[in-house]
């Protein structure tokens, strides 16, 4: 498993387990196949994904991952689709970020 | 009858008893953490805010470890997810939502909100903070950057906003009275 710094580019798995069975995810749908910059390792905890289903569950490293917004949102953001009020003056400003809490498995260099 | 269609305070009555039956807890260990819970309310994470605001020590430790600088204050931290602290600062202004399920750091702000767990919230944050942050009447200043922070693992996450204006020379107290529940989250900033 990489060991990834602070500053390293990543990118997010496009992978998709709860299509294949019973499954616990904490890598959010909207991230998956997204990169990122690593900000910083934030420690090792016992995988919920294997914790769930009370497996045995080897701690895992868990990173703070930086991804841009705009590009997370490949559709366009609410105030391109003039149907959708909930965004209609608002915007992703280039530069606005997400931080989420990744753990190791879910992420590759990018 | 099954298990769940037992009254629920004969089932907790007979977990209870269980739980001390396998030395597991102890009633005096239950009643102690209840009174735990109970005590954590917006005001203590108001507390180590207006601490940050007044001792630049402070603010460092808090920033680099929350959990010490919750317990440096006598919150009582122990069993509980370790605790991450986001600065705002001039250009830079945070929000945090938990988008898988309701992650929020309960021992130094109580109960969520019930919005901070409704569907809405959760998806906006993420899809729309800047329309969801309107909608509080906050006004960030032109040219902030907004970060989302989704708290989705073994984190809990509180904003360390900016002092206001027009609060020089304040005491800590008359400080920790201005802050509010929601600009501990994100959704708004504080004003003297």
């Amino acid at each position: 498993m990489a060991v990834f710094a602070p500053g390293a580019r990543v990118r997010v798995r496009d992978d998709w387990p709860e299509t294949r069975g019973p499954a616990h995810i904490r890598t959010p749908h909207y991230v998956r196949g997204a990169q990122g910059i690593v900000v910083r390792p934030l420690g090792a905890f016992r995988n919920p994904e294997d914790l769930a289903f009370a497996r045995p569950a080897a701690p895992r490293a868990l990173y703070h991952v930086r991804f841009e917004q705009a590009p997370i949102w490949r559709d366009g953001h609410p105030r391109d689709n003039p149907g959708d009020d909930a965004g209609a003056n608002t915007q992703n400003d280039p530069g606005d970020t997400l931080l989420v809490e990744i753990f190791e498995q879910w992420l590759e260099p990018a | 009858m099954t298990l769940l269609e037992t009254e629920s305070d004969r089932l907790l009555a007979a977990v209870r008893r269980l739980l001390e039956a396998k030395g597991i807890a102890s009633t005096a260990e239950i009643a102690e953490r209840i009174e735990v819970t109970d005590r954590a309310s917006p005001g203590q994470g108001a507390r180590m805010v207006a601490r940050a605001w007044t001792d630049p020590d402070y603010r460092a430790l808090l920033l680099e470890d929350g959990s010490k600088a919750a317990e440096m204050l006598g919150i009582p931290m122990r069993g509980m997810p370790p605790l991450g602290v986001l600065e705002n600062a001039p250009g830079l202004h945070h929000l945090i939502v938990c988008t898988l399920c309701s992650c929020y750091p309960r021992a130094v702000l109580g109960y969520p909100p019930y919005w901070y767990k409704s569907a809405g919230y959760r998806a906006r944050a993420v899809r729309d903070p800047r329309g969801l942050i309107a909608e509080w009447g906050t006004v960030l200043p032109e040219g902030t950057k907004v970060t989302v922070l989704d708290s989705t693992a073994d984190y809990r996450w509180m904003v360390l906003p900016a002092r206001p204006a027009g609060t020089e020379g304040w005491s800590e107290a008359q400080l920790a009275a201005l802050v509010r529940q929601g600009d501990m989250i994100g959704v708004t900033v504080p004003a003297a």
